[in-house]
Formats: structure tokens, C-alpha cells, sequence
């Protein structure tokens, strides 16, 4: 791509000390003539013309253009499905939860909705949130990694930086700071309503919805061997938040305590105010048919979560998953532009360079 | 300052006397009523900083008055106190790096001088204490302690000479450790002493110390039994100074006057004034601009923190509450704490570490000065030296040349070319045979001309013989005397100054040879084989400003003669007149030919008059007071009505490539000006020959001879002259843009200058002082369109004063001076860069240099090619830093926008600290050490390339914003092609998310590989060390993320990036992402460097393409950004 003149200069290979017998004797202080010292390296010298980049230019565009389209493409495929449930309108039926919080009860409701396109294969189930700052300094820091990591002195005695959820009622807090206190507590319950009006529940899988290093590494229950997390937390209080105690999260010994994944997924902080985090995964039936048929779908919410005091928005979203990953046309667009931008830069400068270059080139000769 | 305070330490109580007063070996002297041994300091060198306990308080205080250090300190103090983002460990670390290495290196340093101050103070002395002689250490001798310095001994302190071995109450010395000068120095005992040192009761009285190696002032009283006392002058010439060593004589006796911190030597013992580049002042200007973009980020950030809080819930939502002791605190100490907050987070847009890569660059840089062969001179074996590397990118920035002539544009390898006895010219021709020489048997070579008297030939060569301060060197212990032939093989001469030996060597030609001075008698071999003895009763030494020198002699008939010989200038005037106009002639054409003339006078000193002088001189050398004013007065009295007997003509043989040189330099756009002491016509003549005058070159002379005008004095004539001058070579030129073209452009006329020291004096200081001003900048305004400017007859001090003027003229231009002799000094030290030329005057200049090269002809390669490489380099290296590290923080400052303005760090801390230390440090470095942009050869070939970087042009403002905007540009593409990304977190093909540290990693990646390529782009020169660094850190950087995120660290509280760069690595959209950023962000770069031309041709083609070229128009709204 670079032409490119390789500018070896020749050493010439003598060096001082090898003149022999009278070397040691003679302290000269004649500056060796080594290629280093004299600035003399041998060297690569590109040099980026016009003639040379044109091509690249015209390659980046061939490639960049195919690869955006590809991504397009991909990204459209991607079915998504997104739905609002915060309950902020009136005729929203999670109107009423949204409204009266209140720790002690719990609050159902339901919302239908429709999917116009079957989802294939594996579909994957988020809730989303808006305007709020996990990527808080305040609430980022608000964590205790050795104590989630199973150090038997951190839970006893949790890192300052989780103030104010460090203790309660002079209990160390269990897991403490502001993240797992604030840990995302809907439960969301999925019924696809078939054409005969028979709600039938849909299978979610909670497996796999959190990184596998965080899951088996970053995080552990304290106690080691013991299986017996209840023992293991006694002398710990639940975040004040928090309904029910971390070793009560899931009655599966392999999801429970700080390896419970939604926990997990939640302890790992959002880039942006408004995110969605993974919260089950539908898994694709055996068979041929779609894992979400064209229909009628009702989602029930235990309505736990509040975010109205800050005017946050919470969303359920359906999407399957393509190898970029979720729904995003950004990344197509991007290349396909690129692509297009050097494509274009490729023809004018072409047109530059073969208008006006010859002449130059002409000249270069001349002089 | 150090030396200050222990001057006022030692010197005590005694500091408002003027004199002190010292008892040889503490005897207490009769006429003093009581002996008060008064207080001296010790003999005790203290030439170290620091002591084991101070060290640590005292350099790191002096490390934090560093502007930039301070900074640091107080952004890791507020980290410390203030509850900020980051960790104290990021800017912490760095810093304590920077302070530790440093603290090292001035630790090192001091361990050394400590080491050779111990070796000074331990050295074993002998004294003589009450009739023995007693071994101390050197540390402990007293003023008024009598010393004993043996052979090739240097001597402890400043002593006065009392008693030597020689017979004549000499000694020999070199001088070679103070001021280089290798040469035998004659210094005297003083007179009167009785031989036992014992029983000798005197007083000396002598100025305070002060530092002038070749002043000193004293008097002795010599108080003998039942006489009068004696009292002595005494002088430098009876002073033995610290330092110095003894040659030639077995043993000496003197007594200590001043010891330790107070002998001259300590007293000169101080570090040049810092000379700062501009560079140096650029980078500050930077500075200040980032420091004022980080404080408004920070208030901005600030300000919209507080605007966001005011709004219901955002400040403290349910899930993110604040601590009991946030919410106690005062909502202004609040603010003020989150100004700070945003401070410490954003500082690293300022770095500490482009400061130590910047020391590293010029520590570093400078060596490839000292290794360059080219610079090694093979008759001196020496090469290049580098005093201080500070300057380096001075080199390639100067404007202005100041150059010495004698030494530095000539060889100063003196030869006798001709004399003129009496009006007739002598030759004389080494190839041709005897008969046409200059022989005792045959006449005067040119036998078309007469031949002046026999008397006159004589009295000349004998003349030439006398009248100098030669030394004869000794071959051993024997002088040989009795060889006939052969001689200058067997004698060595010494002297001051290459002219006598040029000129005594000269005589020997002719026949009569100087054998050497025994005893203050000068022995001569006369054409005859005989040896005639002269009693040498008084010189009259040379010095620049009487332009002259003068020996009385006393035949051993008692004749007593005066010799003189001395520039026309100042003899003419003392001659007969009608003796001048038959010799003014030759010295005149002597002089356009290039040769060095001096006259020769002489005048026959009646008994009466002799005996005047000699009182008045020794009355004038007793004086403590106005001593030089009063010998110069009588010396004036006694050069008076002599008779001019002849001249002679010295060759000095131009530099080698001297001309080449000052092509090349001219060609470069500086300008050339000749600063000398020597007369206008000779000096004129070596520029000619030099080319900077050449045949075309209209000369404009404003000298002593032009200003000579019967209607208008002298100031007027100057007023008229300056205006003539300025009407033809400012307002009448073309209008070109002065300093921008010159020589290239033949169509115009060249014009030179010419002024000599006295013209100069008066335009400096007219009668009028209103004229002052506007005298000097029409003066300026000349000399800055013209090709080159000659100065001549220059005191030293002049040249100083033109440097000076020049340098404080408008744009304030960079000079450089080379020099090579002690004359040279004070105009080196005054010019932005002093360059010391290894020449045959000593070694002055050079100790007094930036750099020192042993010849003129180095000096093309160090501007042209050292002085060009390294001012791209550090200026890449500046501009690139700033770039680099704006684009770090700008992300971070707009994620603050997204995080309401918490401060919240998008990098991790190990990121925020490895930046600069590790993952973008040494690419730039190794650039700015190896980078040729143009190579060397084309370098020294084409130097109208120099130009190109004239006038700062790569950290001048507009190149400046070019990277500042590409920074701001690549930060914003790094920030939000990111955000874009981000819209959907979901980025893994498991459907799991990523969350704001996988954000921060992959606009580091994005990043870290940007700005290395970024780099890489800029880098013309590939060694292999390049491609090391450059990949190697990109690996390194790879290498290090697995590393850091791959191990769950123990003593960490927080695992942030645990398996983050794996897990972003994972996804194919972040690899997409980072690719397409990396190339959108590098793309306008590389659409530039398309654009201009490569850089080999670009210079030619300027003027060639025609200016309707879309090409060149595109590039000439690039050009800012050919950086």
C-alpha cells in the first residue's frame, strides 16, 4: 500500500576496539562509528502518496460497504419486542402499583400485548430502565468486591465505601452498598394466550443471563464448602430494600446467595442511564415451531420496583440475538457510511491525482 | 545563592572593609598595636548541596518550586484529602516516579561532588609552623599559614608567592583546571624576602576576595629588624591561585590570603545563568491554554451538576442515597470540593510524565551530538561537547549568527608572510633557495626593490625579538642552544597569543633567534652566531583596548630602548608622521589582502627619562586604588614620540570549509555578522574571502573614516549616513517580508554592512539621548536587510552589547555566537545559544559554551542537520503529548454528561495511571530520539530547508489548534461512536450486556491504538527500535489488560475489570466498533498526508507550481498541519 524505499545505509562495519593490539592502549576519545551513534540505523521510509493510498482507499470502501450492508441487515432481522410497563398512564393496568409503594404488599399486574412476527430461536428477555444512574459515582463505588467474593472478614466487616448500606442495626449488611440494596425486584412472568383464549405459561430459563467469569470467579458465597448459606449469613442483615435475606434469592443451591445471577447481572453497574439488562432467556422449543409463535402474550409483573420518584420508565423486551449481538442498527450504518465516505474520497482523489498528478509527476522528473 | 550566603557566612563582620590584612605565619607585626587574629573561613571546599540530613527536606523542597512539580502536588494532596474519583495512586505514583528518579539523579550528583570536595579538603599539605614543617590536611590550613607546594602539586588555596627554588624567585604555572589554558604562566616572588621564611615579619594587605582570576590587588609590608619597613606591591602576577598547578619549579613557599569558599576559584565556581529555549516558553503557552480548558471543564461540569440536582430526584433518588456526612457538609464547601473533584479528575490532560519525557528527549538527544564522527576532529582528538542539553531544539531555530573572526572564521595557525623595514617590502619564500632568502650573506629578496639600511633591517629583527611575552618552552632538564639548525624543532615557544610566535618565528627566519629570559635578561642569537643580551627592565603588557604593547630593554652598552608594536591604529598616531605615509601604504595593502599587520616602533630613552618612567610605572603598580586607570595613563605618557621602523604581515589561513559554511548558513536564512577586533580592512577581506561579501554586495560602511566629514561633526554625519543607508536598503528594496527570503532572490541587491567599535559606541550613545532610540532601530533596521554585517575593532563587551541588541529587537530573533577565544565569552554567554570553538586561544569559550565543537565547518552539520532533527522532534513530541492526552480526557469529560456529573471515572484506575506512564510513553519517545523526517544528507545538501522550521514554525499557534482540533475530534469520535454502541448494551451473541467498564475499555483500546498509530503515521524514520516500540506497546497494552483483568487481585477492594477486555474481546460488535473508530478517527490525517506532497519534493516544487494548481492550493490550506 505504502511505497516505500528501504533506506539501508550501509555501516561500514568498523568498530573501534576491533582495531586490534593497540586498541587498549590508546584511549581515543573518537565517537564510535556504530550505526546507532551516527543516526544511521537502517530505516523504512514510507512515504504515503496519492498513487499509493488510492488503492487502500478504494479497498477500505470494498470492504467496509459489504461488511455495513452484512450488519444492517443483521441488525434488521433481529426481532425485538419492547414494552412499557411503569404504569405512569392512567389506563396503564400497572397504574395502581405504580402509584402506592408500599414494602409489605406486593402488587400485580398484568399487561397483553402481541407479537406480529414469530421469534425463533433462543429469545432473550430484558427489563430496561431509564434515567437511572447506575454509572453513579456514588452508587458505582457503593460495593464491597471481597465481600461478594466470599471473604469471610469483608462480611463481617463490609468496606466503607458502602456507606450508608454498610450496617444495619449494628449487623453488617449482607451484600452491602447502594447496588445491591437498589437490586431490581420485579418479577416477570410470561403467558402466551393461545387462539382459544388458554393462558399458558412460558418457560424462563435463568441460566446463563450473567457472565460465566463472573458467576464461577468474581463471585462466591463466603463459608466455602458449607452448603448451608443460612448459617453462613447469620450474623448478617438483608439490605434495607430488600424483601427477603440474599440466601433466600433462589431455592437452587447453585443460584443462591452472591451467586444468584439476577443479582449478579445487577451488581455489574450500566454504562448509561438508560439500559437494559438480560432477566431470563426463553430457550427455542425442540421442535420446528418458533419459540414465539405470532399471537397473544400476556406479561405479568409483581410490581415491586419503584421508579416514579425519579421518573424512571421500566421496560420488558423481547429479542432474539444475532452474532453482533441485540437489535442495533448503529454499527451497519457506520460502516456502510465509512465505506462510502472512502469510496468517495478514493474517486475525487483519483480524479485529483489524475488531472493534476501527471503534471507533478512530469516536474518530479524535471528537477 | 549558596555561595552568596556563605560568602556572608565566612566573610563575617569584615564585609564593610575593603581590605584585609594578613600576618604571614601569625606573627604579630611591630606597628600594630595589638594583634587581632582576625576570622577567616576555612580552607574548607564546599562545592556539595546537600548533607545526609538535609537532603530530603531540602531537594524535595527545591523540586516543588518547579512550576509543574507544585502542580502535581497540589492535585495529589487535594486526592488525598478531598473524597475525588480517582485514587491518590494515580497522579501519586507518577509523581513520586518523576521526584524519586530526580532525587536520585541530584543525590548522585551530589554523592560525586561530595567525593571530590572530600578528596580537596583530605589532600595532604605541608605547612611551615614555627620553624617545622608539619603535614596537615588541606582543609585545615588558616589564612596566613605558609605552605610548601612541591612539584606538579596544585595549590590548596590562594597563595602569595614568598620564596621559590628558581634563582630567578620565579615559578611556573598551568592554569589548565581554571581556565584552560595549558601554557606556562610566570608568576613572581615578591621582592625583598629574606631567604629565611622563619624570621620574615610582614603584613599583606589585599582587597577582599572577589572573583576576577586576573585581578588582584595587594601590598606587603616587610618589616626587618631596625629598618624602615618595606612595603611591596603586589600583584596577579605574585598571586598563586587555587587550582593551578606548579610546573618546572621543585618546591615553593607561600603564605594562604584566601582559603576555602573565598579563593578565587570557588568563587568562579558557579553554574551558568539557565538559558530556556523557545521550546520551552511555547510549552508553557500550551500550558496555560490546558490549564484553562481543564478549568472550565471542571466549572462547566460544576455549574450543570448543581443545575441537574436542582431538579426533584436527581440529586438523591431512593436507591442512591447520600452518607449521613454528605449531607451534613455545607453546600458551598460541596461545590468547591466538586470543583476540585472534577480538577483531580480531568488533570490528566496536563501529565507529569511529558516533562520527564521531554528531560529524557534532550538528556538523551544530546548524546548522538557528542557521538557524531563527523564532529571528531582528528588533531585535537576531540569532538563535539555538549554543556547543557536544554538547547538543543535552539539549534534549529536560529536566526542570527555571531561570529567570531580570529579563531573561528580564520585558523589563528599564524605565518609570517612579509615585512616592510623603513618603506621596502621583504618576502620572504621557504620553497625558494637560499640565495633568494633572507639570508646573512644576501640582500633583501625582491631585488627590483631597494633595500632599507642594514641598521634598520637589524634594529627591526631585533625589534621582533624583544618586543613580546614569548616563553621558550624547555626540552628537559638541558636547554639546547647550541644547535644551529633545526631549532623551532628543538625550541618550543609559549605565548598568549598565536602573533608572537608567528612573529618571533618570522625573526628567526631572518636570521636572529630568541633563546629565552633568564633572570630578566632576553637572550638573542643575532646573524652572526652571536649572543646578544638585553636587560629586560619593563613590559608593557598587551590589552585590547590600547591595541598594543611595548618592552624597555637595556642593551649591554646601557642603551635603553623602547620597543612597541601594536595596530596601525594605535601606533601612527605616536610616530613621527612623515614616517607614516611610506609605510601606511603597505600595511594598507597588506591589510585587503587578509594579513594580520602590526607596526613596529621604537624610541631611545634618555637616563632622565627612563628614570621617570620607571618611577611612574612602579609608582602606578603600587597603587591599590584605580591601579589599572594609573598604569594605563602612564603607559600612554611613556608610548609617546617614537619612530616607526617597519610592519609586519601575519597570514591567518581561513577555517577549513569556512566559506562553505557561511554559504550554507546564509542559505539556511540566517544571518551572518562578523563580530572581530581586528581592523576593518583585514576583516573586510576575510569576509570576502569567506563569501558572505561577495563581488556584488554593495558595501555600506559607517566607520570612523566615513563619518570624517569637514561640514558636520561626527554626530551629524552619523544622523545623515544612517538615513542614507536606510532610504537604500529598507524603503528602496523590494518589498519582501524581512527575515523570509534573502539569498535566493538574486534579482535584489545585496548590501553589507560595516561598522567598527567606535561608530558603534556612538550610535549606542549619542550626545543626544533622544536620538538613542532612533538610532538603533534605524541601525537595525539595515543591518536586518542586509547579507551581512561586518563589526570590527569590537571590545568584547561590544559584541555582547550587539548580541544583546539584536536579541531585544523586535520579534525578538534566536542568536547564536561562536567564538573561541576569552574575548569571545562574554557575546557566548549573551546569545540564546554560545557555541565555543576547540580552538588554539584556550579554552575560555568553550567552558563557557552550550556546545563546543572543534571546528567552524561542524557548525553546518549541528544547525543544519542536529539543530533541524531535534526541534521537529521535541516539537512533535510537545504538540503530541498535549494532542494525545486531550483526546484521553475528553471522553472521560463527556461521559460526565451521561453519569449526572458525578465525577464518575470512564477509565479505570490502572488506565488512568498507565496512560502516559506506559502504553503511549515510549513510541514518542523513541520518535522524538530517531526520527528523521528528512534525512540527514538532504539535510546538509538542501539548506534552504531550514527554513521551513524558522520562526518556531511548528509550535506556533495555528499547528497548535491543528492538533487541538484532532484531538477534540478523535475524542468525540471515541466518546460517541462508543455511546451509539451502547444504545443497545447487549452486545455479546449470548444476549449478555456489557456495562460502563466495558464502555471505558473499549474506548481505551480505541484509543491507546489510535494515538499510537496516530504516531506511527507521523513517523517517517522506521528503525527498528520504532517498529519495537510502536508494536510493542500496542502488545504490551493487549498483554497488560488480560493480565490486569485476568487475576482477582488480592489487596484490591474492587475488581472492576475482572475479565472486562476478555469479555469486550468476546464480542464481534466491539471489534467492529474499535476498527471502524480507529480508521474514522485517523482518516483526516491520512487524507492530509495524501494531499501534500512528500516532504523530499515538497520544498522545490513551491516555487515551481504555478499558483492557478488546485494541488497546491489544496496544500496550502493544509500547510499549518505539514506538522
Amino acid at each position: 500500500i505504502m511505497a516505500s524505499s528501504y533506506g539501508a545505509k550501509e555501516e561500514d562495519g568498523h568498530h573501534p576496539g576491533s582495531a586490534g593490539l593497540g586498541g587498549a592502549a590508546i584511549r581515543t576519545k573518537k565517537p564510535d562509528n556504530t550505526a546507532f551513534k551516527q543516526q544511521r540505523l537502517p530505516a523504512w521510509q514510507p512515504i504515503l502518496t496519492a498513487g499509493t493510498v488510492l488503492p487502500a482507499f478504494f479497498i477500505i470502501g470494498l470492504i467496509f460497504i459489504p461488511i455495513g450492508i452484512g450488519l444492517y441487515v443483521t441488525s434488521n432481522n433481529i426481532k425485538e419486542f419492547e414494552l412499557d410497563y411503569t404504569g405512569t398512564d392512567m389506563s396503564s393496568p400497572c397504574f395502581n402499583c405504580s402509584q402506592s409503594w408500599n414494602s409489605t404488599n406486593t402488587c400485580k399486574c398484568e399487561l397483553f400485548f402481541s407479537l406480529d412476527q414469530p421469534f425463533e430461536s433462543n429469545v432473550f428477555m430484558y427489563y430496561g430502565l431509564s434515567n437511572f444512574y447506575q454509572n453513579h459515582r456514588r452508587y458505582v463505588k457503593s460495593r464491597d468486591d471481597s465481600q461478594l467474593n466470599g471473604d469471610e472478614r469483608s462480611l463481617k466487616e463490609p468496606s466503607k465505601e458502602c456507606e450508608p448500606y454498610r450496617t444495619n442495626e449494628n449487623k453488617p449488611i449482607a451484600p452491602c452498598g447502594a447496588i445491591a440494596n437498589s437490586m431490581f425486584n420485579d418479577t416477570l412472568d410470561l403467558f402466551y394466550i393461545d387462539p382459544n383464549g388458554k393462558k399458558r405459561p412460558i418457560s424462563l430459563t435463568k441460566k446463563g443471563i450473567a457472565w460465566w467469569t463472573d458467576k464461577h470467579v468474581k463471585f462466591r458465597n463466603p463459608g466455602g464448602s458449607n452448603s448451608n448459606l443460612t448459617t453462613v449469613f447469620k450474623d448478617t442483615a438483608k439490605p434495607v430494600n430488600w424483601h427477603k435475606p440474599v440466601y433466600e434469592l433462589d431455592v437452587d443451591i447453585e443460584n443462591n446467595g452472591f451467586i444468584n445471577e439476577d443479582f449478579i447481572v445487577w451488581m455489574r453497574t450500566a454504562a448509561l442511564p438508560t439500559f437494559r439488562k438480560l432477566y431470563r432467556i426463553i430457550q427455542k422449543n425442540n421442535d420446528m415451531t418458533p419459540t414465539l409463535p405470532r399471537g397473544n402474550y400476556s406479561l405479568a409483573v409483581t410490581y415491586n420496583y419503584p421508579v416514579r420518584s425519579f421518573e424512571g420508565r421500566k421496560r420488558m423486551i423481547l429479542s432474539t440475538i444475532s452474532w453482533m449481538g441485540g437489535k442495533n442498527p448503529f454499527l451497519g450504518i457506520a460502516y456502510i457510511t465509512v465505506g462510502s465516505i472512502c469510496f468517495f474520497l478514493g474517486v475525487v482523489l483519483l480524479f485529483i491525482h489524475h488531472k493534476y498528478g501527471n503534471r507533478n509527476n512530469s516536474s518530479d522528473i524535471a528537477s | 545563592m549558596l555561595r552568596r550566603r556563605l560568602n556572608r557566612l565566612c566573610g563575617g563582620d569584615e564585609e564593610r572593609v575593603d581590605s584585609r590584612t594578613i600576618y604571614v605565619g601569625h606573627r604579630p607585626c611591630p606597628d600594630t598595636e595589638a594583634f587581632i587574629p582576625s576570622k577567616f573561613c576555612d580552607n574548607r571546599i564546599v562545592s556539595s548541596k546537600y548533607t545526609v540530613w538535609n537532603f530530603l527536606p531540602k531537594n524535595l523542597f527545591e523540586q516543588f518550586r518547579r512550576i509543574a512539580n507544585f502542580y502535581f502536588l497540589i492535585i495529589f494532596l487535594v486526592q488525598v484529602i478531598v473524597d475525588t474519583p480517582t485514587s491518590p495512586v494515580t497522579s501519586g505514583l507518577p509523581l513520586f516516579f518523576v521526584i524519586t528518579v530526580t532525587a536520585i539523579k541530584q543525590g548522585y550528583e551530589d554523592w560525586l561532588r561530595h567525593k571530590a570536595d572530600k578528596e580537596v579538603n583530605k589532600y595532604p599539605v605541608t605547612v611551615l609552623e614555627d620553624g617545622r614543617s608539619v603535614k596537615k590536611e588541606s582543609e585545615k590550613i588558616k589564612v596566613g599559614d605558609v605552605v610548601e607546594v612541591v612539584e606538579d602539586e596544585t595549590f590548596p588555596c590562594d597563595l602569595i608567592l614568598l620564596q621559590s627554588s628558581r634563582e630567578d624567585g620565579t615559578c611556573f604555572v598551568t592554569t589548565a583546571s581554571l581556565d584552560g589554558e595549558s601554557n606556562h604562566k610566570t608568576h613572581y616572588t615578591v621582592p625583598d624576602i629574606e631567604k629565611d621564611l622563619q624570621t620574615l615579619t610582614s603584613a599583606i594587605e589585599c582587597e577582599q576576595p572577589q572573583p576576577d582570576l586576573y585581578k588582584f590587588v595587594g601590598r606587603m609590608h616587610i618589616y626587618k629588624l631596625e629598618q624602615e619597613p618595606v612595603v611591596r606591591s603586589l600583584g596577579p602576577e605574585n598571586l598563586l591561585l587555587k587550582g593551578a598547578t606548579l610546573k618546572n619549579t621543585k618546591k615553593i613557599y607561600g603564605v594562604s590570603v584566601y582559603t576555602g569558599m573565598e579563593t578565587k576559584m570557588a568563587l568562579n565556581y558557579q553554574g551558568k545563568s539557565q538559558k530556556r529555549s523557545a521550546v520551552e516558553k511555547s510549552i508553557n503557552a500550551f500550558l496555560l491554554v490546558y490549564l484553562s480548558i481543564l478549568i472550565s471543564k471542571a466549572v462547566v461540569c460544576t455549574t450543570l451538576k448543581y443545575v441537574w440536582q436542582s431538579k426533584e430526584g436527581q440529586d438523591e433518588p431512593w436507591y442512591n442515597q447520600k452518607t449521613q456526612k454528605e449531607k451534613d457538609t455545607n453546600m458551598y464547601l460541596k461545590m468547591f470540593t466538586d470543583f476540585l473533584s472534577f480538577m483531580v479528575l480531568f488533570n490528566f490532560i496536563i501529565p507529569v510524565s511529558m516533562y520527564v519525557t521531554v528531560e529524557m528527549q534532550k538528556f538523551l538527544g544530546s548524546f548522538f551530538i557528542t557521538w557524531d564522527k563527523d564532529f571528531f576532529d582528528p588533531e585535537i582528538q576531540e569532538g563535539a561537547l555538549v554543556n547543557t542539553s536544554d538547547l538543543n531544539e535552539e539549534l534549529g531555530q536560529v536566526e542570527y549568527v555571531f561570529t567570531d573572526k580570529t579563531g573561528t572564521l580564520t585558523q589563528n595557525n599564524m605565518e609570517f608572510i612579509e615585512c616592510c623595514i623603513d618603506g621596502f617590502q621583504y618576502r620572504y619564500r621557504d620553497t625558494q633557495s637560499e640565495v633568494d632568502g633572507f639570508t646573512v650573506t644576501d640582500g633583501p629578496v625582491n631585488k627590483l626593490q631597494q633595500k632599507a639600511g642594514w641598521e634598520k633591517e637589524e634594529l627591526f629583527l631585533r625589534a621582533l625579538c624583544l618586543c613580546h611575552t614569548v616563553q621558550v618552552k624547555e626540552a628537559g632538564s638541558e636547554v639546547l642552544v647550541d644547535q644551529v639548525d633545526g631549532i623551532d624543532g628543538l625550541l618550543g615557544f609559549i605565548a598568549s597569543s598565536p602573533d608572537e610566535i608567528a612573529l618571533v618565528k618570522g625573526a628567526m627566519k631572518y636570521g636572529f633567534t630568541f633563546l629565552g629570559l633568564e633572570s630578566k635578561s632576553m637572550k638573542i642569537k643575532n646573524r652572526q652566531n652571536d649572543i646578544e643580551e638585553y636587560k629586560l627592565l619593563h613590559v608593557l603588557n598587551f590589552d585590547p583596548v590600547r591595541r598594543r604593547m611595548s618592552v624597555i630593554v637595556q642593551t649591554k652598552s646601557g642603551e635603553t630602548l623602547l620597543f612597541c608594536k601594536g595596530a596601525d591604529s594605535s601606533i601612527f598616531p605616536r610616530v613621527r608622521p612623515e614616517e607614516v605615509d611610506r609605510i601606511r601604504m603597505h600595511v594598507e595593502r597588506n591589510a585587503t589582502e587578509g594579513y594580520r599587520t602590526l607596526c613596529v616602533a621604537y624610541k631611545q630613552l634618555s637616563a632622565e627619562e627612563y628614570a621617570m618612567a620607571d618611577t611612574g610605572l612602579r609608582e602606578a603598580r603600587l597603587a591599590l586604588q584605580d591601579r589599572e586607570e594609573k598604569l594605563m595613563a602612564m603607559y600612554n605618557q611613556v608610548e609617546m614620540g617614537m619612530s616607526l621602523i617597519g610592519a609586519t604581515a601575519v597570514e591567518d589561513r581561513l577555517q577549513e570549509e569556512a566559506a562553505e559554511t557561511m554559504e550554507a548558513l546564509q542559505g539556511a536564512g540566517m544571518k551572518v555578522w562578523v563580530l572581530t577586533g581586528d581592523k576593518m580592512e583585514t576583516a573586510k577581506s576575510t569576509c570576502y574571502a569567506c563569501r558572505l561579501f561577495q563581488r556584488g554586495t554593495e558595501l555600506l560602511e559607517l566607520t570612523v573614516r566615513t563619518l570624517e566629514d569637514e561640514k558636520l561633526n561626527r554626530d551629524q554625519k552619523l544622523h545623515e549616513l544612517l538615513q542614507e543607508y536606510h532610504n537604500k536598503a529598507v524603503k528602496d528594496a523590494p518589498p519582501v517580508k524581512a527575515g523570509v527570503t534573502r539569498s535566493w532572490s538574486t534579482a535584489n541587491q545585496d548590501y553589507g554592512f560595516i561598522i567598527d567599535g567606535a561608530t558603534l559606541s556612538l550610535l549606542m550613545n549619542p550626545p543626544h539621548d533622544a536620538d538613542a532610540s532612533q538610532y538603533k532601530s534605524l541601525f537595525l533596521q539595515i543591518c536586518q536587510n542586509c547579507t551581512a554585517v561586518l563589526c570590527c575593532r569590537m571590545a568584547p563587551l561590544q559584541k555582547a552589547q550587539i548580541v544583546k541588541m539584536v536579541k531585544n529587537s523586535q520579534g525578538s530573533p534566536i542568536t547564536l555566537s561562536i567564538g573561541d577565544g576569552a574575548n569571545d565569552v562574554s557575546m557566548i554567554l549573551e546569545a540564546h545559544v554560545g557555541i565555543g570553538i576547540k580552538g588554539k586561544e584556550g579554552r575560555q569559550a568553550v567552558r563557557n559554551s552550550d556546545y563546543a565543537i572543534p571546528k567552524l565547518k561542524h557548525l553546518k552539520k549541528l544547525l543544519l542537520a542536529h539543530g533541524h532533527l531535534y526541534y521537529v522532534r521535541i516539537a512533535h513530541l510537545v504538540q503530541y503529548f498535549f494532542y494525545k492526552n486531550l483526546c484521553f480526557i475528553l471522553p472521560q469529560f463527556l461521559y460526565q454528561f451521561f453519569c449526572g456529573y458525578s465525577q464518575q471515572p470512564l477509565y479505570d484506575a490502572a488506565y488512568l495511571t498507565m496512560y502516559n506512564i506506559c502504553f503511549t510513553s515510549m513510541p514518542i519517545l523513541a520518535y522524538s530520539l530517531l526520527e528523521q523526517h528528512i534525512s540527514i544528507e538532504i539535510l546538509l545538501h538542501n539548506a534552504a530547508l531550514y527554513r521551513e522550521i524558522a520562526n518556531n514554525a511548528m509550535l506556533r499557534w495555528r499547528p497548535f489548534l491543528y492538533w487541538t482540533v484532532l484531538g477534540i475530534f478523535q475524542g468525540l469520535m471515541f466518546f460517541f461512536g462508543v455511546r451509539f454502541l451502547f444504545s443497545n448494551p447487549a452486545l455479546q451473541d449470548n444476549g449478555q450486556v456489557f456495562g460502563n467498564w466495558s464502555y471505558g475499555t473499549i474506548v481505551f483500546t480505541v484509543l491507546v491504538f489510535t494515538v499510537t498509530l496516530k504516531l506511527a503515521l507521523d513517523t517517517r524514520h522506521w528503525t527498528w527500535i520504532n517498529h519495537f516500540v510502536i508494536w510493542g506497546s500496542l502488545a504490551f497494552y493487549v498483554f497488560f489488560s488480560f493480565f490486569w483483568g485476568g487475576i482477582i487481585w488480592p489487596f484490591l477492594k474492587q475488581q472492576r475489570l475482572y475479565f472486562v477486555f476478555a469479555n469486550v474481546l468476546s464480542s464481534v460488535s466491539a471489534w467492529l466498533v474499535i476498527i471502524i473508530l480507529i480508521l474514522l478517527s485517523l482518516l483526516p490525517e491520512i487524507l492530509l498526508v495524501v494531499l501534500r506532497k512528500p516532504r523530499g519534493h515538497h520544498s522545490q516544487q513551491l516555487s515551481e507550481d504555478s499558483s492557478t494548481d488546485t494541488n497546491r492550493w489544496l496544500r496550502s490550506l493544509l500547510s499549518p498541519t505539514r506538522i
